[in-house]
């Protein structure tokens, strides 16, 4: 009863949040392009604008945010039947997680001349965020394919029971201190130039968080408290909590990704937990050979598991 | 002198920190699809499990037993950013294959376990040995698995050619280091079988 109403709190605040990318994606596409399959973006004025302009492709300047040196060549710009959007193809392919600044100089509607504008170029966010929700999940899962959290996997993944509460008590902690982690590394240890110390900042605000929900929810809820109590002291030493801070920090993750890179990870380990622990109860009351009792036969397992993971690198498609 | 012996050998073959303790799982799959990686990784677990046993072995008087573990942390963390720092200059190719799993010697269950069933007792020399056991022993995991991914999996060993073909691809692959550590483990627990004649309690508890 306790734990359905805390899944359907923890729920509603993931679907706020998740309101919230949505809300300020579809906000930020004001002046903005999107990319075109085959090496072409599309980009839209607020006017019908002259096709005589719109076709000379010298109006257009094309090229990636961070070096505005060097231009991108254009092969041919298509202007739809309303005049209102362009489509501009280029002559090679374009990097789609790359950001492109598209310079429109003399906008012309009409022989009147509007001035120049820019317009910015990349992937919405809800579909970067899906890319990293995907990827930390399935196609890089942080057991199977990164080996991180090893010891805890096997450590917990003996009984069904013991592995959902370690899945879900995991992957609240994780979201929670991945989403802390960035606002400590962007506006204190950027900010300061100390990025050299963020391994001990990393692991302190770890282990303080983790002793701090510990206390918080023996005194609010000493249910739930007996339920997942266990698992919490376990999380500090799981590799996977200290990885997704330090991979968030190295690849300049915004805040919405680095929480959902925070609860990829934390749902891959809950999956490969509670697949893993469906295995090894069978494999009680198999006849394995006395040698491999244990974790020799528990690690060949994963072997296969992995070799199955290898099938989702298909996925990749954003 | 001979004690000390014995502590660098207990490290190395019967108490193997990977095989037989089974701690600190996570480096042993994921750095050994070659031995240079499993080498440099292991040199630096070397340093700071030998340099943070010796830190806990001077100040264990100075920390307070109820809030030791942050401090053993906070120990082990300075010796990693340390080590983080020495790594780049030695070797900058293989240590960007190796970077995220340097900075994770933080978590490494063997190092934590070591400070706290051994340093945090043991004077200052023991406490040394220990630590070079433990570390020579972990470095001897990381190569022997790396050598049979190396070998099998590219045909090569410390990036030299040796056969001239790949026999087993999959040894490179994620799925090929689960596959190895299973059966070096199974190994262990079959020679202790041979030589006490009795069947092992599986190859690590937790």
């Amino acid at each position: 009863m306790q734990i359905s109403r805390f899944l359907v709190i923890s729920g509603l605040v993931c679907a706020i949040l998740l309101m919230g990318v949505v809300g300020s994606a579809t906000a930020d596409t004001v002046g903005a392009g999107s990319f075109k399959k085959d090496k072409g973006m599309e980009i839209s004025f607020g006017v019908p604008v002259d096709k005589n302009w719109a076709e000379n492709l010298s109006n257009f300047l094309v090229y990636e945010k961070p070096d505005p040196d060097i231009r991108i060549p254009i092969h041919s710009v298509v202007l739809d039947t309303r005049r209102v959007a362009a489509t501009l193809t280029f002559k090679d392919s374009l990097n789609t997680s790359a950001e492109y600044v598209v310079e429109a100089k003399d906008v012309t509607s009409d022989g009147k001349i509007l001035g120049s504008h820019q317009f910015l170029v990349k992937k919405g966010q809800a579909q970067v965020l899906f890319a990293i929700l995907l990827g930390a999940m399935l196609i890089n899962n942080f057991v199977f394919t990164k080996y991180l959290g090893l010891c805890i996997f096997f450590g917990v993944s003996q009984k069904k029971e013991t592995a959902i509460g370690m899945g879900i008590t995991f992957t609240i902690v994780i979201v929670l201190s991945a989403t802390m982690c960035w606002a400590l590394y962007s506006y204190v240890l950027q900010a300061l130039h100390l990025d050299f110390l963020k391994i001990i900042v990393f692991i302190g605000t770890v282990a303080i968080f983790v002793q701090a929900v510990d206390t918080i929810l023996r005194k609010v809820n000493p249910y739930l408290f007996k339920k997942l109590g266990v698992y919490l002291v376990l999380i500090v030493t799981n590799c996977i909590i200290l990885a997704v801070p330090l991979i968030n920090a190295d690849s300049g993750h915004g805040p919405f990704s680095s929480l959902t890179l925070g609860l990829g990870a934390g749902i891959g380990f809950a999956l490969a937990l509670f697949l893993m622990s469906c295995v090894r109860e069978k494999l009680e009351v198999c006849r394995v050979p006395p040698t491999f009792h244990g974790l020799p036969i528990a690690f060949i397992v994963t072997g296969l598991f992995a070799l199955a993971f290898l099938g989702f690198s298909g996925l990749s498609i954003f | 002198m001979n004690r000390n012996l014995t502590l660098v050998w207990n490290g190395l073959i019967p108490e193997n920190p990977i095989f037989r303790l089974a701690l600190s799982l996570c480096p042993a799959v994921a750095v050994t699809t070659s031995i240079k990686n499993g080498l440099l990784l292991g040199l630096a677990v070397v340093f700071v499990q030998v340099f943070s046993s010796c830190t806990v072995a001077i100040f264990k008087s100075f920390i307070h037993p109820r809030i030791r573990i942050p401090a053993y942390v906070i120990i082990i963390a300075l010796w990693v950013t340390v080590i983080d720092m020495i790594l780049p200059v030695i070797s900058p190719e293989v240590y960007k294959q190796v970077a995220l799993f340097v900075k994770l010697i933080v978590v490494f269950a063997i190092i934590i376990s070591r400070l706290e069933l051994f340093a945090s007792k043991e004077p200052l020399t023991p406490s040394f040995f220990d630590g070079l056991g433990m570390g020579l022993g972990f470095t001897f995991g990381l190569c022997l698995t790396g050598a049979i991914r190396e070998f099998f999996g590219a045909g090569q060993l410390f990036g030299h050619d040796v056969l001239g073909f790949k026999p087993l691809l999959i040894m490179i692959l994620p799925a090929g280091g689960f596959f190895v550590i299973g059966f070096i483990m199974a190994m262990f627990n079959w020679l202790e079988y041979k030589i006490t004649g009795k069947i092992p309690k599986s190859g690590g508890v937790h």
